[in-house]
């Protein structure tokens, strides 16, 4: 019992040292900008959240080591862990916002949607790339939130687009049956509403497919529906250990991969190769650069891969999830840049990054000069869109890496923002009150 | 000595019976409260408020409402994450019906529906008993979890399938939505945590309490002595679904802001679970130990190393925590399979007899 006493009061004075540390309030050094990163390297989807933590931090650690930051103050990175789940991920928001967070990109639909209305409140703008909310692209109403270069919304235009191109044309769709296999969270329901739409204007039938995420690595009902429904494709939207069961499951069924279509989310090298030789063919919606050969991947690879200051293992620097993560840096790294030409200011806040985010404008030059020319379309941030819906490209798995496999596919815009625009509005009137645009237009 | 009762004198049948009949108790408690009405909201932070204070509130409501079923009426539940759904959904569905109504009663009205669910679901309580009845309970927590994702009624077809909570105000304080103030919240959630643990702790001495209890320790004997077994145990079950279901507004309303259908999963079941056995089944204050230890200690081991200034990498903070609370948990109850309240009963009793044990 002795010992238990001892331990006891270990625990005590451990205990009372950390609350007083939780309590009192944490003095900020301010000659450096401070990123925190949210990310997920455990849990259940640790397998896709890997890659993107390693690609977000490496290229934000590479500026710190090549340029000595950005306008010549450094970055302060910060990871937080949050597996994933959204209650860990507020709890990560609610610990790093105090130090002077400039954004936020949680990864995670569920995450996004708890932040988007602290957004505005807080003053720290939202980066949900590819994913979140659709309808947060209507920048009149969500002057927080920017989910580009694209929406679920344009994701799933793209992918119908791409299937009537495959059939000579819309028209060929209809009478066609279109399986969607979702990941049963806010992320996979995202884009239904866009898809049913397509459904009743181009006359295709939609099968859904949901795959519950607690039991996302047992697929075998979803896809013996799939074996008696015959589909004449398969569209997924899935992440972490969804998307390497899924094809390993369509695999198993002889499932055409070339007709198997995944979004940007289930574009993973991990994901395509678990289903070994029968996954050549897979293809995934794409819009961040496929391989290793840009120069700002070499200067990663140099300046901080090969310096051991990343956890990444080398062989995947330069990955379809690694170079995601990368992009989602390329933003933020812009939009600090951005925020500090319009304010003059080295050292920036949550209210000028959103300026800088919304005056982002990474043009050709500009991503020739960062050394990714190629490496994404170039993007245009306006006050009205946050998104900017801009192509994507269709990539195929060739049994060992993914290969470009169509051009810069353009979104169905006309179709998509209104519906985005409806969307907004009535997510405005639902959560009613909801705070009207005050902020400035910096364009 | 410093627990000793000796020369504290009843002189009515009412001090006798009073809820803390030990004048250190009342110190105690008198202590706690003033720490958490004035010390914690003068000097507490934002985050120790919302990730630290108010979750662990909600889930300490949530474990004494298990602990009505499982500790004092012993039924074995598996179902209290969907009890807690039923409650924070009819919150949900209340609120956005009657946007000009309190908040506040809304969250006190949302349990009703879930004491009327988790009756139902204890029906088969009658007739089975133990892991038997744990099974039924876990059809509840599943079917009910279905219901949450596949009928779009309840979340208003919102397309994320989430629930978000607007923004509501009372008394020119904004209490919900994202505006809320940290210590506002804080205030609501102690307020209606404290309100029923007091109450609870009254009912649970008392005759219904007692006949709980009753039916916990022998049924056949209770029944002979004239407690009926389907109505205490519904009763007990239509409480603890209560208590439960506004621990589950609670924390969707107050402390999340939004919820999808996972935040109600069998995983958040088990966790009030072992927050109950790991507290003291059968304990008022065990249910805000096991909360305090579930909750709060896997929060400072992951914060307070980064707040010290060591610079240890997000996933191994995270790997270590998973390791360190599970090792604790095997080691508190390897030394008190009884749980914290247990342990600290005898902490009691060795301040009372100290310095010349015997």
């Amino acid at each position: 019992m002795k010992d238990f006493k001892q331990f006891a009061l270990g625990t005590a004075v451990a205990l009372g040292v950390g609350l007083t540390g939780l309590m009192a309030p944490t003095a900020q050094a301010q000659d450096s900008n401070y990123v925190p990163l949210l990310t997920y390297r455990t849990g259940p989807y640790a397998g896709s959240g890997i890659h993107i933590a390693n690609g977000m931090h490496d290229y934000l650690q590479m500026l710190n080591e090549r340029d000595g930051g950005i306008g010549g103050v450094k970055l302060e990175l910060e990871e937080c862990e949050t597996g994933y789940n959204a209650q860990k991920g507020v709890e990560c928001y609610e610990a790093t916002k105090g130090k002077g967070a400039l954004v936020y990109n949680p990864y995670s639909t569920g995450i996004t949607l708890q932040l988007i209305p602290k957004a505005s409140v807080d003053k720290i703008p939202v980066l949900s790339m590819g994913y979140g909310l659709s309808a947060a692209a209507d920048g009149n109403v969500f002057p927080w939130v920017f989910n580009g270069p694209d929406t679920y919304w344009d994701g799933a235009s793209v992918v119908i687009k791409y299937i009537g191109q495959q059939e000579g044309g819309l028209e060929n769709l209809k009478g066609k049956k279109i399986g969607y296999l979702f990941l049963d969270a806010g992320y996979g329901r995202e884009p239904i509403p866009l898809l049913e739409q397509l459904a009743e204007k181009y006359g295709f039938e939609l099968l859904k497919y949901p795959v519950p995420g607690a039991e996302m690595q047992n697929q075998s009902s979803q896809w013996l529906n799939v074996r008696r429904d015959r589909p004449d494709y398969m569209v997924m939207w899935g992440w972490g250990a969804m998307n390497p069961t899924a094809i390993k499951e369509a695999v198993k069924i002889r499932f055409p991969m070339d007709k198997f279509i995944g979004v940007w989310w289930a574009a993973g090298d991990d994901d395509a190769a678990a289903g070994g030789e029968g996954a050549k063919g897979y293809k995934a919606l794409n819009f961040s650069g496929v391989g290793p050969d840009f120069p700002a991947i070499d200067d990663i690879k140099t300046h901080v891969v090969e310096a051991g200051l990343s956890s990444a293992d080398p062989e995947t620097v330069g990955g379809t999830l690694y170079n995601r993560g990368v992009l989602n840096s390329v933003i933020i790294a812009e939009g600090i840049r951005t925020a500090q030409e319009l304010t003059g200011k080295t050292v920036i806040t949550g209210e000028d990054m959103r300026m800088g985010l919304e005056a982002l404008n990474l043009d050709e030059a500009r991503l020739k000069e960062l050394g990714l020319a190629g490496f994404a379309h170039p993007m245009k941030v306006t006050c009205e869109d946050h998104s900017g819906s801009n192509p994507v490209f269709i990539q195929q798995w060739n049994g060992t890496e993914w290969r470009q496999a169509s051009d810069w596919i353009e979104p169905m815009n006309d179709l998509v923002r209104p519906l985005l625009e409806a969307a907004a509005k009535e997510y405005a009137e639902k959560n009613a009150p909801w705070p009207a645009r005050t902020e400035a237009c910096p364009n | 000595m410093f627990y000793r009762e000796a020369g504290q004198f009843k002189t009515s049948y009412k001090a006798d019976q009073a809820l803390f009949p030990i004048l250190q108790d009342r110190i105690g408690i008198a202590a706690i409260l003033l720490i958490a009405f004035v010390a914690i909201p003068l000097f507490a932070s934002d985050f120790f408020l919302t990730s630290i204070m108010i979750p662990f509130l909600v889930f300490a409501l949530a474990a004494i409402g298990l602990n009505v079923l499982t500790g004092y009426c012993g039924q074995l539940s598996l179902g209290t994450g969907a009890f807690m759904g039923v409650g924070a959904y009819a919150a949900y569905k209340l609120t956005t019906a009657f946007p000009d109504a309190n908040v506040i009663v809304m969250v006190l009205l949302s349990g009703v529906f879930s004491a009327a669910i988790g009756a139902v679901f204890g029906l088969p309580s009658l007739r089975i008993k133990g892991l038997y009845l744990a099974v039924t309970t876990l059809a509840a927590q599943f079917f009910l979890e279905w219901c949450f994702i596949r009928i779009p009624w309840l979340y208003n077809d919102n397309a994320s399938g989430a629930i978000e909570v607007p923004r509501r105000e009372m008394f020119g304080f904004i209490v919900t939505g994202a505006e809320a103030l940290p210590i506002t919240r804080y205030f609501v959630v102690l307020c209606i945590t404290a309100g029923i643990a007091y109450l609870m702790a009254n009912v649970l001495r008392g005759r219904i309490g007692r006949s709980w209890m009753m039916i916990r320790d022998m049924d056949i004997a209770a029944e002979l002595m004239g407690v009926r077994p389907l109505q205490t145990k519904l009763m007990a079950f239509a409480v603890s679904s209560y208590i439960c279901g506004v621990a589950g507004a609670m924390m969707v309303f107050f402390w999340l802001n939004a919820a999808e259908p996972s935040s109600y999963s069998i995983r958040l079941s088990f966790q009030i679970l072992f927050m109950v056995i790991l507290g003291g089944l059968g304990s008022l204050g065990g249910a805000f130990m096991g909360a305090a230890f579930i909750w709060i200690l896997p929060v400072l081991l992951k914060f307070v190393p980064g707040m010290l200034g060591m610079d240890i990498a997000a996933e191994t903070v995270e790997h270590a925590t998973f390791m360190i609370v599970g090792a604790l948990i095997i080691f508190f109850l390897i030394v008190e399979p009884h749980g914290f309240a247990r342990l600290w009963q005898i902490a009691k009793q060795k301040l009372r007899v100290w310095p010349f044990p015997y």
